[in-house]
């Protein structure tokens, strides 16, 4: 029943998209644990890993899309919120190594008994249980997002600005995360992680689990995205970004709104990120540079602004891109290409890759609508 | 005894001075010389010690030479009762007279130093270069017995404050000389208190140590005074540590301007979001780093006006950069700021990465013209040249700018494009070839800012992005469109950036600010100096 209700919020698009997630959901891990190493068929173990990380910036896109393409807040500080979710979790897979440390300290990761720490501050307190933490992987950029969205929206901080201050959000804690005072790690972040929920995080087997975890992740995260889109709520979301004011005119509170799926998807974005952690095993303040929240900004514009699956497939798009250029002898290039990307999508394919095909297909069945009409005129 | 000796020596003396052609006046002087060369005769550690004293008082030129000689064994006493040094060259020369003897007198003995002796003599030593010839060791000197306030030294120095001839010199002396009498046991207090003015009227970090260290016998009113002379230092103190910070303050809100000002342009006039504006600053920085390698390479000559040349050059590289990118991207992106800040965010990373390419990763370095090398004091605090240059090269760009916007007719075009482009378009002006040219304004001062950076920061791909956000932060809390809230915000933001920079360390303080600006913007979106009447609803 419950299908059958998701499905019926789906159009063709989402139900291929959740089709080839359910697909991947069956075939990578059987080609990488059923087919043998040496069967061209089979999927390395690092190719999952590195697949597992696509997904979770193709949720962390999914976040982004449901904030800027319904409801017209660009922000570029979503990476903030990806990281505090990943240091959620890279706190609770750092109180996971124990005595397993290079000073075999019980309670205190290595970093802090490297600085001559005593105690465990009391932010670290509980992440060695995994509910307390996958708690805060939602709570802490949840509440974040909540506190800065309430300042923001009720001020009616929008467009540019709230870009902007959304950039500022991101650097300041960057510069705070880099500091090795916060208890965080300084600039080396996080990593070295062992057990995840008991399960060593090297592991071939812990591996396929966290990328279908991730492909799963994606999947709800999609279903609830599109749930909220296809809703009355939705609808009020793009009312709010195509014009803020008359909406607010007709008496819906604009910042309610505004705030309640910033937050959504600030929480989604933390989902991402802590997804992201053990899978390629380090988190460090780098995470919170403006420069990553902006490349999220162009995987979310190459795939089709406001097309949610659009977000997805872009993130995938651009980083296996990136991957391909920045690991053979084009990597010098890359940022060309990135760059050339961002003015390239903004100038010829504002609808991005899906919404282009969109706008292709419904030129062409047009066509054909004229063809059959001129076709069938002399019949009559 | 003496008696006895002084004929001798005296003859000795003349002669010499005969032999030398120096005027007989010079034996007046020699009178310390003569005893201390008859006490070194004798050979004993007390006379020796004595002597070591007679010789650093003579005030003469070889004074120095003979008593490091003595330290090394080298000043002997000949057969004949001759006092005679080696001196570092091989010369020998007679104490007395200070002349070069034509050879090594014969039977001659070296005078026996101990532990006790050579005390003496590093005190000495240190008391002979408070009457060196050299002002800037006379200075050393005086500062070192200012720092060591060892009583041994005061006679030497009152004997230098005696003959010194440079004010600012003699009163470094008189405040060494003020720190002795204060800390020294056994002084009265009427020379106590005295002291302890002179102390205050030096006024700086060190004279803080001798007037805390106030011996436990001196007097109630001594104690006193001595706290408050702490007292009055620690608010002197306190004031110039103010005005350094607004200084530093000030140098940094000039930065901070310098990188607005072609924002406040691109960004406040016209409403681009310009993600490249850092890396405009960045190429500004390279053009001068080009200049000066055609400048040394070429006619090393000229280096000294390589950033007089950066100048125009950065402008007109940077300002051109900025036209072709109107011209090929942003024009069409007009009324679509969001995506107009991602298309120059892939121009800014394109620039950065054909920069990197042809210039490589790595800092280059850009040299400083000698004028803006060096720095001069006031009160307490030093200011460098170079520094001051950076201040006044923003204002002056500040207020180039805001004339050119308000008196030229580019300006009056640029305004009426703003304002109301197609009432601006129907009274003939060419709204395309201004967008272009205000948008290449705005970029060119970015390359000016670029050759200002270069003085003071690392020149590498980089630069850029360091500015960026700064440089919006600066607009947005100023006012968009606002050249003079621009001002009033880089300067206010760099002041209170370096006040809190000693209570929270340098990046807390700056979170602290882009928290504050985050905030302040909630509070009031349009910035400090908001443009009122219609212009709002845009």
């Amino acid at each position: 029943m419950i299908t059958q209700a998701i499905l019926a919020r789906l159009d063709l698009r989402g139900r291929l998209f959740l089709g080839a997630i359910l697909a991947a959901l069956v075939l990578v891990p059987v080609l990488n644990l059923v087919v043998p190493a040496g069967s061209p068929f089979h999927v390395p173990t690092w190719l999952v890993s590195l697949l597992g990380k696509y997904l979770c910036y193709a949720i962390l896109a999914l976040a982004l899309d449901l904030v800027w393409g319904y409801c017209g807040i660009l922000s570029l500080g979503h990476g903030a919120f990806f990281a505090l979710g990943g240091y959620a979790m890279g706190m609770y897979l750092m109180r996971q190594i124990g005595t397993r440390g290079v000073y075999g300290h019980p309670v205190l990761p290595d970093f802090m008994v490297f600085l001559n720490w005593k105690e465990l501050p009391w932010f670290w307190y509980g992440f060695d249980m995994f509910p307390f933490a996958l708690l805060m992987v939602f709570l802490a950029p949840g509440i974040l997002a909540f506190v800065f969205g309430w300042f923001a929206f009720r001020s009616r901080v929008t467009g540019v600005y709230l870009s902007i201050i959304t950039q500022a959000l991101t650097y300041a804690l960057m510069l705070a995360f880099f500091r090795n005072d916060m208890g965080f790690g300084g600039n080396n972040g996080l990593t070295d992680f062992k057990d995840i929920v008991g399960f060593p995080v090297q592991a071939q087997g812990t591996r396929v689990a966290l990328f279908a975890l991730t492909l799963i992740a994606l999947a709800g995260s999609y279903i609830l995205a599109r749930a909220i889109v296809t809703s009355k709520a939705g609808k009020v979301l793009v009312a709010v970004r195509d014009a803020e004011s008359r909406t607010r005119f007709l008496g819906f509170r604009v910042e309610r709104y505004k705030l309640f799926v910033f937050t959504l998807s600030a929480m989604m974005a933390g989902l991402a990120g802590a997804l992201y952690v053990p899978q390629v095993g380090i988190i460090n303040p780098s995470e919170f540079a403006p420069g990553n929240s902006i490349e999220v900004v162009i995987w979310v514009a190459v795939g089709g602004r406001g097309t949610l699956v659009g977000a997805a497939i872009g993130a995938i798009l651009v980083n296996f891109a990136k991957t391909t250029f920045t690991t053979g002898a084009l990597a010098p290039y890359w940022l060309f290409a990135l760059g050339g990307l961002f003015v390239l999508t903004t100038l010829y394919m504002p609808k991005g890759v899906i919404g282009t095909y969109a706008e292709w297909r419904e030129k062409r069945r047009e066509r054909a609508t004229l063809a059959a009409h001129a076709a069938s005129k002399p019949a009559e | 005894m003496r008696i006895i000796r002084l004929p001798l020596t005296a003859l000795r003396w003349v002669a010499s001075c005969l032999l030398l052609g120096l005027v007989f006046t010079h034996a007046a002087q020699a009178g310390p010389l003569d005893d201390a060369a008859a006490l070194f005769a004798k050979d004993s550690f007390t006379d020796t010690a004595r002597a070591i004293e007679l010789v650093a008082e003579s005030g003469a030129e070889h004074a120095g030479p003979a008593i490091e000689a003595l330290n090394d064994r080298r000043l002997f006493v000949a057969a004949d009762q001759t006092v005679y040094f080696r001196d570092a060259a091989g010369a020998f020369i007679a104490l007395v007279s200070g002349a070069k003897l034509p050879s090594e007198p014969a039977g001659g003995n070296g005078v026996r130093v101990n532990n006790r002796i050579r005390s003496v003599i590093n005190t000495a030593l240190g008391t002979l270069t408070l009457q060196s010839p050299d002002p800037a060791k006379r200075r050393a000197a005086a500062e070192a017995v200012f720092k060591s306030r060892s009583p041994d030294s005061e006679t030497a120095l009152q004997a230098a404050i005696r003959n010194e001839k440079i004010a600012p010199i003699r009163e470094i002396q008189q405040t060494a000389l003020a720190a002795i009498i204060a800390t020294a046991p056994n002084r009265s207090d009427i020379d106590r208190l005295a002291a302890i003015e002179v102390l205050k009227e030096r006024g700086d970090r060190e004279a803080l140590t001798p007037l805390n260290q106030i011996p436990a016998e001196a007097g109630a009113n001594v104690k006193d005074a001595a706290k408050a002379a702490v007292q009055t230092i620690n608010n002197r103190l306190a004031t110039w540590s103010a005005v350094q910070n607004a200084w530093y303050g000030v140098s940094l809100g000039s930065v901070l301007l310098l990188a607005a000002i072609g924002l406040a342009i691109t960004f406040g006039v016209m409403g681009i979001i310009n993600m490249a504006h850092g890396e405009m600053v960045m190429i500004g920085a390279y053009a001068t780093f080009i200049i000066q390698e055609i400048i040394r390479q070429n006619a090393p000559g000229l280096f000294e006006y390589s950033l007089a040349i950066a100048i125009p050059a950065a402008f007109i590289i940077a300002g051109t950069i900025g036209i072709a990118m109107e011209r090929l991207v942003i024009r069409h992106l007009y009324g679509r700021p969001l995506e107009t800040l991602l298309a120059t965010w892939g121009i800014s990373l394109i620039l950065m990465q054909a920069i990197r390419t042809l210039f490589g990763p790595t800092n280059r370095e850009v040299g400083a013209p000698a004028f803006m090398s060096g720095s001069f004091r006031i009160g307490l605090i030093d200011i460098t040249y170079g520094r001051v240059w950076i201040v006044g090269f923003a204002l002056v760009v500040f207020f180039a700018v805001l004339a050119l916007l308000r008196f030229t007719p580019l300006g009056l075009q640029m305004r009426a494009v703003t304002q109301n482009r197609r009432m601006a378009a129907s009274m003939g002006i060419r709204t395309a070839r201004v967008d272009a040219l205000t948008f290449g304004l705005g970029s060119g001062i970015a390359g000016l800012a670029g050759v200002a950076l270069s003085q003071i920061d690392n020149v590498s791909p980089n630069l850029g992005q360091s500015y960026i956000i700064d440089s919006f932060m600066v607009v947005v809390f100023g006012g968009v469109g606002n050249l003079w809230g621009t001002l009033v915000a880089a300067l206010s933001l760099g002041i209170a950036n370096k006040f809190l920079e000693p209570f929270a360390g340098a990046v807390l303080g700056k979170i602290a600010l882009l928290v504050f600006i985050i905030l302040f913007i909630q509070k009031r979106p349009r910035g400090l100096f908001a443009l009122k009447g219609r212009a709002v609803e845009q």
